[in-house]
């Protein structure tokens, strides 16, 4: 079994965008769900936090970052190539509810999960404020669906080449210090980003969720590398998780831990783009041609 | 007095560097002259040690005469995964402990007969399974293990549409991610399961039930369920340290190597920490597995850190003694009370303390006890957790009324029937981890179960 790609284009450099046919995972995925992808036979099991889901046309949206060997080879796809395996919905879904008013705080490729939040607690009849954040205004993604999903959508870059000059924690925390109640926040992006939302809510009482996305195989609770201490307590990220209360989470075990194959990745991503440039090339099997 | 023909295998100097297969298997001439062992006694004994009723006195006597294809039909009759069963299952304390030749001398090598066996029909060409006209029932398999397996074969046979569902990308359960190359070759299992598929049976690998589909749902699709998930989450000991970088559960450090193929890296893709100094807690078949795998991976030194003594290890013996061969260190009455780590959160080693055997306890071991003052350090830059399985709670999400222990397991009757009616389960999921033999048993029983509800 393969699954075709029916979509595929790059958002902003180095960031893309794919569509797969997979109509049973589309059908039961929730926001706050993950996949996991295998590219090939010889390939590593990733997994990727659903972007968007259409069931009546039977695909899941996923949005990837290049990074390692595997989302660098992912990038050279088309529409033209299969996935050898698409494994999902994974995880708990988030607990969409009506509340009054959601935060909604995506940081780079961390506001391609946030979306499927934004229209689900929108569904549910809250009041949707988001903030989006990028190093700056080339890297900044899915901007005008998110305003068509938020009631107030703000924007920020490190660089100030767009929106506020600085990072998502700067309006997070404007908006706490404000005068409307915020019920719920939830944050997704970069390791470093959540654990500053995080730190930034402390002294204010209002409950905080990150979406955490440590080195897994399997993604059903089979392997226990994607394990992070949760108030003390041992947690499986792809089982009990993705999303767990902020203030509860251990950031420097689970970002150490992140790390651990670095060394690794890079050796495969050396391997893998010498492969590319060599001029008879790895014989196809890399798809890159 | 006949002699046991000894099992050909590589110098235990080499296959430590290598994930080939240890064991060679016989040749023609041996496994003629170990079948000529056989006495062929009037009351045959041999037969009610094996799980799914294998007809061991004819298909021995048909290896006498060197009639192959006849053996392996018998065994075949019973058994669908021969060569799996031949290398894997504990015949010491199954057919093989109840061989009358047993009681003076060496037992027939019954299990390396079977697998010859099914060696030298894989090497010919797999026969087609006969099935039954179709009966237009559907029926699911969840897990594609020994159990799911054993059932969806015995199932298809019957003449029912089966569909079996793996979470993982590869049909094959602990079959694939957990017993390693070179006890169990991937392309053996490969082949005993395209036999499966060559019944019919419809494989759906990455499927999640209680993820993409629940139970409950699947009720709707299919006249019948089985459920043969076995005992995938992996157990920690809940002491300080254990999230450290370099600690594996034996699930992760044996998916990464077996499944993903990590130790050919970076050919696959998958990485793995090879460690200098690996210590692995624990000591089943499991532990053994995860030890000579961090061997060949190029360890210098692995040791197996066990409570109880050398005669509890729960590991086979022959495991034990492979593992000792190829320079396994076992310390044995000692057990980690804290994995110790440095400032970037690398393992460093562990704390261990000296026990001691006490009173027997509930299951006639004798507990160990610490020894006071014995606190010692294991230096370690690996350490793999390998203490045990649970049975993974994801079915149940979607499955009103199904039953499960208070460890976790599913309850059935002593048909495997669940308490939900057309849904049967068997196999680890109902035992907690055990052998792949008594799962494959498990898994006959509910399809014999499973064939009666629909008649």
């Amino acid at each position: 079994m393969t699954y075709d790609i029916l979509e595929k284009y790059e958002m902003v450099p180095t960031v893309h965008l794919m569509k797969i046919r997979a109509p049973d995972v589309a059908k039961a995925a929730k926001a706050g769900q993950f996949i996991i992808l295998r590219i090939n036979e010889t390939g590593e099991r990733i997994p990727l936090t659903i972007a968007d889901f259409n069931v009546d046309e039977g695909y899941v949206t996923i949005i990837f970052q290049e990074m390692g060997k595997t989302t660098k080879q992912l990038a050279k796809l088309t529409t033209d190539d299969k996935l050898q395996d698409f494994v999902g919905p994974l995880g708990q879904p988030s607990k969409i509810e009506k509340l009054g008013t959601v935060v909604l705080v995506g940081g780079g490729v961390g506001v391609a999960p946030i979306y499927p939040q934004a229209k689900a607690y929108r569904e549910a009849g809250n009041k949707v404020i988001s903030i989006i954040g990028a190093r700056s205004e080339d890297l900044l993604i899915l901007e005008d669906e998110m305003r068509n999903e938020s009631d107030e959508l703000y924007i920020t870059t490190d660089d100030g080449s767009k929106g506020h000059h600085g990072f998502v924690t700067d309006i997070v925390l404007d908006l706490l210090e404000g005068d409307e109640a915020v019920d719920r926040i939830v944050a997704i992006g970069p390791p470093i980003m959540m654990r500053a939302v995080a730190g930034v809510v402390e002294p204010f009482d209002v409950e905080t969720l990150v979406s955490l996305n440590p080195v897994m195989v399997d993604g059903t609770g089979m392997c226990g590398g994607c394990r992070v201490l949760i108030d003390g307590e041992t947690k499986f990220a792809c089982v009990d998780g993705p999303e767990f209360d902020a203030r509860k989470v251990d950031f420097n075990l689970m970002m150490s831990r992140l790390g651990l194959y670095r060394p690794e990745e890079a050796e495969a991503v050396e391997v893998y783009e010498k492969e590319c440039e060599s001029e008879t090339g790895c014989g196809g099997g890399c798809t890159c041609q | 007095m006949s002699v046991r023909q000894p099992m050909p295998a590589q110098p235990a100097d080499v296959r430590a560097h290598n994930f080939k297969e240890v064991a060679l298997g016989y040749t023609q001439e041996q496994a003629v002259a170990e079948a000529e062992r056989c006495i062929e006694c009037k009351n045959p004994q041999c037969v009610k040690g094996c799980p799914v009723n294998i007809d061991i006195p004819a298909f021995i006597k048909s290896m006498k005469t060197s009639d192959f294809d006849s053996a392996i039909d018998k065994i075949k009759e019973t058994n669908s995964l021969p060569a799996v069963c031949g290398r894997v299952c504990p015949q010491e304390t199954q057919c093989e402990m109840y061989c009358i030749l047993g009681k003076k001398e060496e037992p027939v090598a019954i299990g390396r007969l079977e697998r010859f066996c099914a060696d030298y029909e894989l090497e010919k060409g797999v026969k087609a399974p006969q099935r039954a006209p179709p009966t237009g029932k559907h029926v699911a398999v969840v897990g594609s293990g020994p159990a799911g397996l054993a059932a969806a074969s015995d199932l298809a046979k019957e003449g029912h549409e089966v569909t079996m569902f793996e979470a993982l990308h590869s049909a094959g359960g602990v079959l694939i991610y957990g017993i390693p190359e070179f006890r169990l070759p991937k392309d053996i299992v490969q082949e005993e399961v395209d036999y499966i598929g060559q019944l019919g049976v419809d494989m759906k690998p990455g499927y999640v039930i209680g993820k993409i589909k629940t139970i409950d749902e699947l009720k709707n699709e299919f006249d019948a369920i089985f459920l043969g998930t076995g005992a995938g989450l992996p157990n920690f000991m809940g002491i300080d340290g254990e999230n450290l970088n370099g600690v594996y559960s034996a699930n992760e450090f044996l998916t990464r190597v077996n499944l993903m193929k990590a130790y050919q890296f970076p050919e696959y893709d998958t990485p793995i920490k090879k460690g200098k100094h690996v210590i692995v807690v624990g000591g089943g078949n499991v532990a053994m597995d995860a030890a000579r795998c961090a061997l060949r991976l190029g360890a210098d030194e692995v040791s197996i850190v066990y409570r109880r003594s050398d005669e509890e290890l729960p590991a086979r013996r022959e495991e034990i003694e492979h593992a000792k061969e190829e320079g396994i260190v076992f310390r044995l009455l000692t057990n980690p009370v804290k994995i110790l780590g440095d400032e970037k959160l690398m393992v460093t080693g562990a704390e261990c303390v000296k026990m001691e055997l006490g009173e027997p306890d509930d299951s006639g071991r004798r507990r160990p006890q610490v020894i006071e003052g014995s606190e010692h350090v294991v230096y370690a830059d690996i350490v793999i957790m390998a203490i045990g399985t649970s049975p993974n709670p994801l079915i149940f999400e979607g499955a009103e009324g199904l039953e499960a222990s208070k460890w976790g397991t599913i309850i059935v009757d002593e048909a495997g029937m669940t308490s939900i009616d057309g849904v049967c389960a068997g196999g680890d999921v109902v035992t907690g981890a055990a052998t792949v033999i008594s799962a494959m048993g498990a898994g006959k029983l509910a399809a014999s179960t499973i064939n009666e509800y629909l008649e």
